[in-house]
């Protein structure tokens, strides 16, 4: 009588990721869904962690993992911050993931994309898959959702976009990547960090545009939300 | 590409040989003997003032219920507090670990312990067993920066979440969750929603059931309401009461007081060093 499957079933984000680099910065783009088996234990989970103020990372593969990694890098982050006396670089916070995604090749199952803008360099993307590599790209996709973007991107990314295109582009593909695969869903987050710092945004599911025999909503939950606001949650 | 074996001493840390070899005789039909775990629910919510956090009571040994009413909720701190599924074992071991660790803590610094803090010693630990320690804890408690709930699995992933289930009664559980909870409860409907949640875990996962517990947790207290419902009485129960033949006949009884064997020495000299 296996009662404990889905409490001890690795924890893996499905996941769709993206970074799009644009003119003047870069855009990341993630949906929320995070799965155990075929139960989804968190449907608005963040996979866009900071690592400095001017780096972000998003996680892809097994939870567990992504997670550590990115404690790890934070920490040695922010110690490199300090015995340098100015903001990381962001080809420094991707080497360092690089590092250990490497050397722990054996154990670890993560796909992650590096993001940031720093003074040297401007907005740079950096890819680095599952056995380790660093690969710097104008744009990079992640996740079990990218297998339905090579094409998408291969057409839609122009060099100079602007930001507000950029983030489209990078919703849209998101949004698109949701609608194919099983293992993606939930939200869209997008994070754009530039020389005039780092704007979170959010789409929750339903704002998103409809594509090919989608239907609209009908009777949906999500009415919950434009009922009567119910008191201020707790404030310290 | 060659694949060459390289013999290498071993280094530091937890060898998992033994687990690789306890996963192949399993394959092989050979089975340990089961061991006690909680099948369970566990949920926790943020309601207006704090944290509430619920579970269910039943330990199972396979098949069996071995334990009708234990105690799932487990004490990390005056205002943090822990409920864990899996075996059960693992979480008792983990959660006085972390507890103790907390209270290091506590008087190395001399404040108040944070959620935070326990989550990344959790989170730590279980990593470094790679999922082995087989603890799926729901952790929440109010702090100075807030109250705060969080999910942790076997594999040292984290949640941070407005509302949370876990154990085997978890999707029964996050059912009546995604339906009723709305942001802003008061105490009473946290607690009823819990309650709800709980008992759909009860009633509908056979690795859970018999009563339910409730912790409400605030920036002013905690209140631990062991046994808030008891949807599980007995149901036949003899009016004569019980009573068992004697088999066994006495022959002789003898007492001994103990003042005969030990000398008790009434008043002396207080210690000195």
């Amino acid at each position: 009588m296996d009662l404990n499957m889905n409490v001890n079933a690795p924890h893996s984000m499905g996941t769709t990721i993206i970074g799009v680099t644009y003119n003047g910065g870069v855009v990341l783009g993630a949906d929320s869904r995070t799965s155990t088996g075929m139960y989804v234990a968190n449907r608005a989970s963040d996979k866009i962690t900071q690592l400095t103020d001017n780096v972000y990372v998003c996680r892809s593969g097994s939870a567990a993992d992504s997670q550590i990694v990115s404690d790890y890098v934070r920490y040695f982050l922010h110690q490199h911050t300090i015995q340098v006396g100015q903001p990381a670089t962001v080809k420094v916070a991707a080497n360092l993931i690089r590092l250990l995604s490497y050397s722990n090749k054996n154990m670890l199952q993560t796909g992650l994309i590096v993001g940031g803008w720093d003074k040297y360099e401007g907005g740079k993307i950096y890819g680095i898959p599952l056995g380790g590599t660093l690969i710097e790209q104008p744009f990079a996709i992640g996740g079990s959702g990218s297998s339905y973007l090579y094409g998408f991107l291969d057409q839609a990314w122009k060099e100079g976009m602007t930001k507000d295109e950029a983030e489209r582009l990078v919703v849209k593909a998101v949004s698109l990547a949701i609608a194919r695969d099983g293992a993606s869903g939930g939200v869209v987050r997008t994070v754009i960090i530039n020389s005039e710092g780092v704007t979170r945004n959010f789409y929750p599911g339903d704002k998103l545009q409809l594509w090919h025999d989608e239907l609209e909503p009908q009777n949906s939950l999500l009415d919950i939300l434009n009922a009567p606001p119910s008191p201020e949650p707790m404030n310290i | 590409m060659s694949k060459s074996v390289v013999e290498v001493p071993p280094k530091g840390g937890f060898s998992f040989d033994l687990c690789k070899r306890n996963e192949m005789l399993a394959n092989k039909g050979v089975n340990p003997p089961s061991f006690r775990k909680t099948g369970t629910t566990i949920v926790g919510l943020i309601f207006q003032d704090g944290v509430i956090l619920g579970a269910d009571t039943r330990a199972t040994e396979g098949p069996i219920v071995c334990d009708k009413n234990c105690e799932k909720i487990h004490y990390m701190a005056p205002n943090i507090y822990c409920c864990g599924a899996g075996t059960a074992a693992d979480t008792e071991a983990v959660t006085d670990m972390v507890s103790s660790q907390l209270q290091l803590h506590r008087y190395h610094t001399g404040r108040e312990s944070r959620v935070v803090t326990a989550l990344t010693l959790l989170k730590r630990h279980l990593f470094n067993y790679q999922g082995y320690v087989s603890a799926a804890l729901v952790l929440g408690g109010v702090d100075v920066t807030g109250p705060h709930l969080h999910t942790i699995y076997p594999h040292g992933s984290t949640d941070t979440l407005p509302f949370a289930t876990m154990g085997s009664g978890s999707l029964a559980a996050m059912a009546v969750f995604e339906s009723k909870y709305k942001e802003g409860l008061t105490r009473n409907e946290g607690i009823e929603l819990v309650t709800e949640a709980i008992c759909s875990g009860i009633f509908n996962d056979l690795g859970s059931g018999s009563n339910v517990d409730v912790c409400v947790i605030t920036k002013g207290g905690k209140e631990y309401l062991r046994n808030h419902l008891q949807p599980n009485p007995r149901t036949y129960t003899s009016s004569k009461g019980y009573s068992f033949p004697k088999k066994t006949e006495v022959l002789l009884t003898k007492i001994i007081p103990l003042k005969e064997k030990v000398e008790i020495i009434e008043g002396g000299d207080a210690m000195e060093e």
